[in-house]
């Protein structure tokens, strides 16, 4: 298998962004597999803390299954098995004693499509906390639930309707309130699943200026369609394709001067 | 073919095709109409009466006063009617008059004078029932069963003003009797409440517990596709299997006293349970995985998220399959003649282990009979057994809309 394991090109070798941050997230001969398909093919990457690191490829690379391998929600899919080694601060997610529960909840998750629960708004970012357990007592669990809106920059326009349900809100809204709910949690990490695919440019404007507010306090993976997004947004870029990570840069050295013929080609608009 | 051609094909297929639905409609309309029709006016000599209203002495010769349950109030009923037709005074003619009152003409009377022993020695004015050839009678049925003598003296009450008609509150609130005019549904209805429950409290927890295992936790392979296919075909098998298998297991090792609510609901309960099973899968299957993944991606357990998010999403789904189900249980006559619910059975039960019999094998028995007053029972309660259906299905749209949320 490990034949098929394209060796990944760093640009610059090494990337500024993980020179100037620290890192939090590795992954070693990283291998995924549904069923009989070899969806990551040995994948190895370093991902700085308080960054935003964003994962380009054509549809089907194998950048989003990667991304649900950092917080093992790869688990609920049946007949998924991933191999080789991931560290979150330089521990192994796949050890016997860690749960996986928490480890979820250091590691956040905003999917492709707004997802938030049929509750109201207050529920949906109250939600988290309650379960972990991480407020004191009703005035606290408002405090969290308001702060986390506040971050999330959507406490103004929902202040007075904290009870109206979340499916109610418009699509940007929602994306907004299911960062809300992700950062109630008190993560480490976020996961971006494609975050504004389902939205207008006006509202992935603002999610985009969110996630640059965000940065300062959190690592940011973030998995794009768009080109123009990975380069506004992102730090460090990494792109994948067909199961392979063929090249890991800093975004203005990639998007500027790519090493590889694949990556030039997709950046271009050449495939993909 | 050119296009204007085909397009009026089109137009004219669809035409045809909604022509066809609503004929299918106006069809099933009318099939069902007729069926209302006819049961509804089967049905009114059961819930109509023609009663006698007779000033009656409770004389106190005939009651004690410490012990009123043991007065003769047939022969006060008799002696009442007797008064109105002095001249009747031969056995025969005495024995001619007597037979127009029903075995149970004296019951209101004698549920007056329990409730108020006082009026013994007074004289009161009651309904009386009538014998349920007399009632045909005067409705203008004549079954056969009355003598030329009798006519006469229905038509002579009928002058004298002594025939009221009222309403059958025997039927609602008796047992089953071998008098049709005596007869009554209640026995049978509480008995069906009974086994719903039963079936209710076993088959839903069970139900929703097994299709939340299968369709959450379980782990996919061969057993569990196994297990899968035979719920589905549980549910195809003929219900009077489960009366075998009831009659075998439940009566024959447990040793369940048979003819009871207890048993019938167990045997209806296994007859619901692939129903219930199906549909919650089926109701679990449609909420939007991206929920559940929204409650892991906070770090919830796979546990809360399944009873957090959805389950709560699920309930209205599963209400609605448990519903049917019951309603198939409630209809259910097959497997009950298997475990001896189909016993003649007069008193009303009063638990779970006491003999008793339902509403659709009530229908089956009385169907039977050859009285044609037994006709008009059976029309009534199937009346009563459609009634408690639609009260399910009412209950069950009202539960659905409760718990229905959108996303």
């Amino acid at each position: 298998m490990n034949d098929m394991t394209v060796k990944t090109i760093y640009t610059p070798e090494p990337p500024r962004a993980l020179q100037a941050k620290p890192p939090k997230i590795t992954a070693q001969d990283v291998n995924v597999y549904y069923g009989d398909k070899h969806a990551i093919k040995g994948l190895s990457i370093t991902i700085p803390d308080k960054a935003v690191s964003a994962f380009i490829g054509p549809s089907g690379c194998g950048k989003s299954t990667f991304l649900r391998c950092i917080n093992r929600m790869n688990d609920t899919i049946a007949g998924c098995r991933v191999t080789g080694k991931i560290t979150v601060d330089g521990y192994d997610i796949h050890d016997r004693d860690l749960d996986v529960v928490q480890l979820r909840a250091r590691v956040g998750m905003v999917f492709q499509k707004p997802n938030p629960f049929p509750k109201s708004i207050f529920e949906n970012v109250a939600y988290g906390p309650r379960i972990h357990g991480l407020s004191k007592d009703k005035t606290d669990l408002e405090r969290i639930v308001v702060e986390s809106l506040k971050k999330a920059g959507l406490f103004e326009e929902v202040k007075d309707r904290l009870a109206a349900p979340g499916t109610g809100l418009s699509g940007g809204q929602q994306q907004r309130l299911c960062i809300a709910r992700a950062i109630a949690v008190n993560p480490e990490i976020i996961l971006m699943d494609e975050p504004c695919s389902a939205l207008d440019p006006i509202a992935t404007a603002r999610i985009e200026e969110l996630i640059h507010e965000l940065k300062q306090n959190y690592c940011i993976v973030i998995v794009t369609h768009s080109m123009q997004q990975a380069a506004r947004v992102s730090d460090l870029t990494a792109f994948f394709h067909l199961g392979n990570l063929i090249e890991v840069g800093d975004t203005d050295v990639m998007f500027t001067s790519p090493q590889d013929k694949k990556t030039q080609d997709y950046i271009t608009g050449r495939f993909g | 073919m050119n296009n204007a051609s085909l397009i009026k094909k089109r137009y004219a297929a669809e035409r045809r095709f909604r022509a066809f639905g609503f004929g299918a409609i106006v069809v099933t309309a009318a099939f069902l109409a007729f069926l209302l029709f006819d049961l509804v006016s089967k049905a009114i000599p059961a819930i109509i009466v023609n009663e006698a209203m007779l000033s009656i002495q409770v004389d106190p010769e005939l009651v004690d006063k410490a012990n009123p349950v043991a007065g003769d109030y047939l022969g006060m009923t008799k002696k009442a009617l007797a008064q109105h037709f002095p001249d009747m005074s031969s056995r025969a003619d005495r024995k001619a008059l007597n037979g127009l009152l029903s075995a149970g003409a004296a019951d209101v009377l004698q549920s007056r004078v329990l409730a108020d022993p006082s009026l013994i020695g007074q004289s009161i004015t009651v309904p009386v029932a009538l014998n349920s050839n007399a009632d045909l009678f005067l409705r203008g049925m004549d079954d056969g069963q009355l003598s030329d003598k009798q006519k006469e003296l229905l038509g002579a009450m009928t002058e004298k003003g002594l025939i009221i008609k009222g309403f059958a509150w025997n039927f609602l609130l008796n047992g089953d009797s071998r008098e049709p005019e005596l007869a009554g549904i209640k026995g049978a209805l509480i008995g069906s409440v009974f086994t719903i429950l039963v079936t209710l409290s076993l088959a839903l927890p069970l139900g929703v517990a097994a299709a939340l295992y299968l369709e959450e936790f379980a782990v996919k392979n061969w057993i569990t596709d196994a297990i899968e296919i035979n719920i589905n075909n549980l549910a195809a098998v003929p219900s009077i299997i489960f009366g075998l298998l009831g009659l075998a297991v439940f009566l024959n090792v447990f040793g369940i006293p048979r003819s009871t609510p207890l048993v019938g609901g167990l045997v209806l309960s296994l007859l619901v349970l692939p129903t219930i099973i199906i549909a919650s899968r089926a109701a679990i299957k449609s909420v939007p995985p991206s929920i559940k993944e929204a409650a892991l991606g906070v770090g919830a357990s796979h546990v809360q998220a399944v009873f957090h998010h959805v389950l709560p999403l699920a309930v209205p789904g599963i209400l609605t399959g448990t519903i049917l189900g019951v309603a198939r249980a409630l209809g259910e006559t097959a497997p009950l003649l298997m475990i001896g619910m189909i016993a003649f059975i007069v008193d009303v039960p009063h638990g779970l282990t006491d003999a008793a019999t339902v509403l659709p094998v009530q229908v089956y028995l009385w169907s039977d009979l050859p009285e044609a007053a037994f006709q008009s029972r059976t029309a009534a309660a199937i009346i009563l057994l459609l009634i408690v259906l639609f009260a399910f299905n009412a209950l069950a749209i009202y539960l659905r809309k409760r718990f229905e949320r959108r996303w």
